[in-house]
This record gives C-alpha cells, structure tokens and sequence, in this order.
C-alpha cells in the first residue's frame, strides 16, 4: 500500500523571489518587468497602503460604513493584479477592493461601496468585474462560468477570483475549482491566505498542510507563493495566466500573507485571537519594505518617489469622499426600480406608496 | 399542430430558443448525451452540439454559479436542476446571487436565467425529489416563479422565461409530464409571465390553483357541475408574481373562494392569496376564504403521498363548505 500525503505536500514548497530582506533568492523565476512598471507596482502599493490607512481613519469618523482592512495583503492583490490585462475579469471577496479600483473603479464609488450605496457597484461597461462578493466562496463558483463563458466566446483572457484560507472550507470552493478544471475554462483561483478566518487560525480549518495542495484533487495547477514577495505573486499570477489563455486550463494560487489590521472595522479584535510575537513576525515580511529595499538597491526609488505618491493618494481620496459625500442618497425607490426589469403590480403599489413616503 | 406530453412541449421550447438565440446555453446534469434523466433535453445536444447543450459536474450550487458566471459573458443559460428538492444545495445561487444581481450592480448587470426543475408529488420518488419549494422562493425577491399545468402552456411559458431579462425559476410538475397531449404548435409562441388563466368559467365558487393541482381542481369543478354547482378554476401559471386582477376579477364574480396548493400550508403561495382576497374584496365575500393544502410536515415518504397530497375530493368538501356557509 502506498500513502501519498508526504509526497504531494513536499511538492507544495513556497516559491518565492524576494526574500524578507529585499534580496533576489531566484534570479531564473525574475519576471520581466521594465524599470517603470517596477516603479509602478511600488506605487500602487504604497498608495493603497495609505488609501487603507485613510479608510480606516474615515470609518471611525462615521464617514465610510463596512470596511475590511487590506494593509499586509497588498503585494498579494496588486501583484496579482498586475499580471492581469484591461479585459480580464475580476471577482473579488469584500477585502478586494483594492484589485477593483486599480482595473479602473474610481475611487469615490469604492468610498459608496463602504458606505452601503448602489452606485459603488454600478460599473461602467469597460470594468471588467462584479462586486464584492460577501458570501464566502459564491464567487468561486461564478467564476468558473465567466471563465466557461470566456471559453465558448474564444477569448483570450481570464476570470480571475480572490477568496481567503476560510474560504477553502467552502463547498463552492471546491465546486469551483472542480468545475473549471474539468472544462479547463480559464480561470486563476487565488487564496490569500492571511491564515485567520476572522479568528480561526488555518490549522483549525483543515488537516491540508498547504492550501495550495487543493488543487491537486480537482486535476489543476496549484502552487504557493510568498504573498509578501510582490515578484513572486507577479511571477505566479502571469504564468498563470499564460497557461490559462493558452488553453491549459486553471490554477490554484496560494499567496501566503497576513492582515495587519483587523478582520473588519465592524468591532473585530485581533488581539482575542493573534499574538503579539506572530504580529511582530510577519510585520518584518512586510510588502512594501522588502521591494521598497530592493528597489532602493537598484536605484529606482526614493524617499522622494514615495512621499510624492503619499501626497497624490491623499489628495484623490480627499477628493473622492467629497464626491462621494456629495452624491445623491440612495432611495428606496431606486431599490425598487432596480429589482426587475418591469416592475410587477406588487412592487408599483409600493413604488407609489414609496415615491409618497420619501417626498415627505 | 402536433400532440405533445408537457416534456415534448418543454424540449420543443428550449430547442425553439436555441435555434432562436445563439447565446442560450442548456446544461446540468446528464442533460447531454443522455437528455436529462426525464428526457427534457432530448436530442437538444446532438443537434445544438456540446458547447450549447452539456453536461456539468454533479453540484448544484456550482450550477448556479455557472449560470450566473455565463450571464455576465452576455450568455441566457438555462440551467437544469435534476430535482426541485436540489434546491437547498443552490440557494445562495439561486437566492443570494442571481435574484440580486439587477440590484446589487445598479442595473449594470442581469441575470437572463431559467432555472428547470422538475417538482411534485404522486410518483413515488426517494425523499427530496417532490417537495414543493415554490414558497421558498417565491419570497425572494428579484426572482419570477413559473409553473405550468399543460403542454401548450408549458412551451410558451418556459420560451418567455429564456426570452426574460431577469431570472426565472420554472417548476415542472413530475406528474404532468406525460399524464396527457394536447394540440402544441411547433413554431414559437410566448405566454406572459405573471398573468394567470381562467381555466373553467364558473359563477359560484373560485378555486385558485396552479401545477397538478388545477387538473385536480377541473376534475373537482366537473363533480361539482353535476350538482348544479359551477366553480370558476383559476390557473396562476406563475406563484410570483401573482396575478391579482384576475383572482379579484373572478372573486367579485363568484364572491367564494377556495385557494389549493399541493404545498405544506404554513406561509405558502396560498397564504398570500387568501391574504390579497381579504384585503382588496372584503365586502365581496360570502363565506371566508379556504385553503386546501397539505399537512405541515415534511414531504413524507412514497406509501404515505397520495392520501398526504390534497385530490379533488377535498376540494369538493371545501367548495362545499364555502357555498353552505
């Protein structure tokens, strides 16, 4: 008799290119990246680092409603982001709003997002996405048809969905992963593992050694990546999607990361549940100091660089919350009208008794 | 014209639509080569090819899911779910996805999908196959619930659900689905959803039904006849939205009322019926309104269903409560 256990999971070693201190461990899995979009990444980074900083700020003045943290986890969203193209499609969890706004969601609607407006989900035609999504797991399963969808038209681009560890627990997790893999439709499942599910560490939500292992039972690629090595996610993502537009169907990425702030800003307190040594470990993988360290050795960034995107961010955000503050309050009338195509009787006779009530 | 069963009728809709609109997709499990495990699908994926008719792995929430995936690629899926009683392992694609999508993007998205399912008592089906889960999703919001009671109807029904922007749950009674032929042109017709038909005339007495239960219902209306007792038989065709102008048309008429439903009887489709009657034609009313339904259990096993299941006789005794009272 043959047991396997050991074998799949030594295969599932982290792949990482940067290590924590800045330094290139795997000069063969460089991606191609040009000085500029280098640049570019870092800044993206940094400026989400401060848009998160700001969001909570704004959340505990009773200026922004549901907010979920990102600050840890953004070399994991933006760098795999980043290998995407314009008409690739995203499904993201409620902490990816980050992914959203950088494939072209103006910053005012992810503020009437936070603050419980319609309008912060009215994407333009050329925004390639859904929503975020807050039953964990659903998106898996959408984002095997968008991917089948994408298959049947022959185009060349990807779906690609974000979930967490806790969502790997999900039934819709495997349902999807399964699905694309046996239409082989192009589909990148990542998993940020930032290993609580609100308080639940991962070791209390499966046996699974590694997340990305998963994969292996639906017949897909998998692989975990340093999910705070933004090379090593880029690297992941891109091939990723390479295979996935060429037909070789979908991939399981695992990004191993952390939050560095709370589950949500709606009462969670990680400290019930996290040490302060495990906090203090993995602020020194932290995102942004390992590639702005390696950056500075090659001489594309500096203190300069980084204030000026410090200075950029805070200026849009200060003018997106105005826009967003400004915009006119949802009504239930539109909730009404946005029900159905044709409104049935039941919904006109509300409507009217509706369109009465907020006149007042 | 040719004589069709309701599944003849139902395959014919669906082969009409995907010869109609390349962006209709027909998929679930076993709806391929083997035509679905009523034969629904039929031949739908040797003439329409793979990539329009297919099968799926077996899991009904990713079903949904995919539905909801191919709708944002401007594709009109219609996704089987072998049994109605399935639906508990799609609800949140069902309900907490598709139903929201109009209202969660503002619009920007739709969700133009026609979940099947076949549903309904009296053949002896293992548990979780017959329930009648209308009311569940009924009461959400976003969705249109359609359930037929002919060949004719089914074919224009379920091709106005394929052609409908927004998503539709569409019921098929297991036991209708070879119990008779009728007439069925073999060109495309619609029937509006939301609008009920009046399926006997009648002056004494309104019985309000939908699904095996208006068979039941008609047969009920012919005994009754015989006792000089004519009953207008009212076929709601869709539980939501439902069609009130017709019910309080013929309530003003006959200002009885009985409302059948095959379902449990605790906050079904017929609570709410009786619920509208009172509200808008109180003073039309004779005798208070009746519901004939089914116990509040759970849907029991096969040896139990037909006394379990309401029949024409039942009807009668509560027409005939209504009319002495």
């Amino acid at each position: 008799m043959k047991h396997v256990l050991k074998d799949v999971e030594s295969k599932f070693e982290m792949f990482q290119i940067l290590n924590e201190d800045g330094k290139v461990v795997n000069e063969k899995a460089m991606p191609k990246l040009s000085d500029d979009e280098l640049k570019e990444l870092m800044r993206r980074m940094v400026y989400t680092r401060i848009l998160d900083q700001r969001s909570i700020a704004l959340n505990r003045q009773g200026r922004l409603g549901f907010y979920a943290p990102t600050a840890g986890q953004e070399a994991s969203q933006l760098a795999s982001h980043f290998a995407l193209e314009k008409e690739d499609f995203i499904l993201p969890g409620y902490r990816d709003v980050p992914q959203l706004i950088w494939h072209g969601l103006p910053l005012y609607q992810a503020f009437l997002f936070s603050k419980g407006h319609f309008h912060g989900n009215q994407y333009e035609n050329d925004l390639k996405a859904l929503a975020p999504q807050i039953i964990i797991g659903a998106q898996y399963v959408q984002a095997a048809g968008v991917a089948l969808g994408m298959k049947l038209r022959g185009a060349k681009n990807v779906a690609i969905t974000y979930t967490g560890d806790g969502g790997t627990s999900q039934g819709d997790f495997y349902e999807g992963i399964n699905m694309a893999g046996a239409y082989q439709a192009p589909a990148i499942f990542v998993v940020q593992n930032n290993r609580f599910a609100i308080s639940v560490p991962v070791e209390k939500q499966t046996a699974a050694k590694t997340l990305a292992q998963k994969a292996v039972a639906a017949g897909i690629e998998g692989i975990q990546v340093d999910g705070m090595d933004v090379l090593a996610v880029y690297a992941a993502t891109k091939d990723a999607r390479d295979r996935a537009v060429k037909g070789e169907g979908p991939t399981l990425i695992e990004t191993m990361t952390y939050r560095f702030g709370p589950h949500t800003m709606s009462g969670d307190d990680p400290t019930r549940y996290r040490s302060e040594d495990l906090d203090k470990e993995w602020e020194k993988k932290d995102p942004l100091v390992r590639f702005r360290k390696f950056l500075e050795g090659k001489k594309l960034w500096s203190e300069e660089d980084e204030n000026k995107v410090i200075e950029e961010a805070r200026e849009d955000i200060k003018e997106a919350i105005k826009k967003a503050d400004q915009y006119p309050k949802q009504k239930v009338t539109d909730l009404i009208n946005n029900m159905y195509e044709e409104l049935p009787q039941n919904l006109q006779e509300q409507l009217e008794f509706y369109e009465e009530k907020e006149s007042k | 014209m040719a004589q069709m069963t309701m599944i003849q009728a139902i395959t014919d809709a669906m082969r009409n639509e995907l010869k109609n609109d390349e962006n209709v997709l027909v998929f679930g499990e076993d709806v391929g080569q083997n035509g679905g495990v009523f034969r629904a699908t039929e031949g739908l994926q040797a003439e329409f090819g793979e990539e329009r008719v297919f099968d799926t792995p077996l899991a009904e929430s990713g079903i949904g899911g995919l539905a909801i995936g191919l709708a944002t690629q401007g594709f009109r899926p219609v996704p089987e779910i072998q049994f109605f009683g399935f639906l508990f392992e799609v609800m949140d694609s069902v309900s907490g996805q598709m139903a929201r999508m109009r209202y969660r993007s503002g619009g920007t998205h739709q969700a133009p999908i026609t979940v099947r399912a076949p549903f309904g008592g009296g053949v002896h089906t293992p548990e979780l196959h017959a329930d009648s889960l209308e009311g569940l999703v009924a009461q959400q919001p976003g969705l249109k619930v359609v359930i037929p009671s002919t060949p004719y109807e089914a074919k224009g029904l379920l091709i106005s659900a394929i052609r409908d922007n927004d998503p539709v749950i569409f019921l098929e009674h297991m036991k209708l689905y070879r119990s008779f032929r009728e007439e069925v042109p073999e060109e495309g017709y619609t029937i509006p959803l939301g609008k009920a038909a009046v399926k006997r005339e009648g002056k004494d007495v309104t019985l309000v039904a939908y699904g095996a239960m208006v068979h039941a219902a008609l047969k009920a209306a012919d005994e009754l006849a015989e006792d000089g007792i004519e009953a207008e038989v009212i076929d709601l065709r869709t539980v939501s939205p439902i069609d009130y102008d017709t019910i309080l048309a013929s309530v003003e008429k006959t200002n009885r009322v009985v409302v059948i439903q095959e379902a449990q009887r605790q906050a079904g489709v017929a609570a709410n019926v009786v619920a509208e009657i009172q509200e808008r034609a109180i003073l039309h009313l004779e005798a208070p309104v009746l519901r004939l339904t089914a116990a509040d259990t759970v849907y029991p096993f096969a040896e139990a269903e037909e006394v379990w299941l309401p029949n024409h006789k039942d009807i009668i005794e509560k027409v005939n409560q209504v009319v002495n009272f």
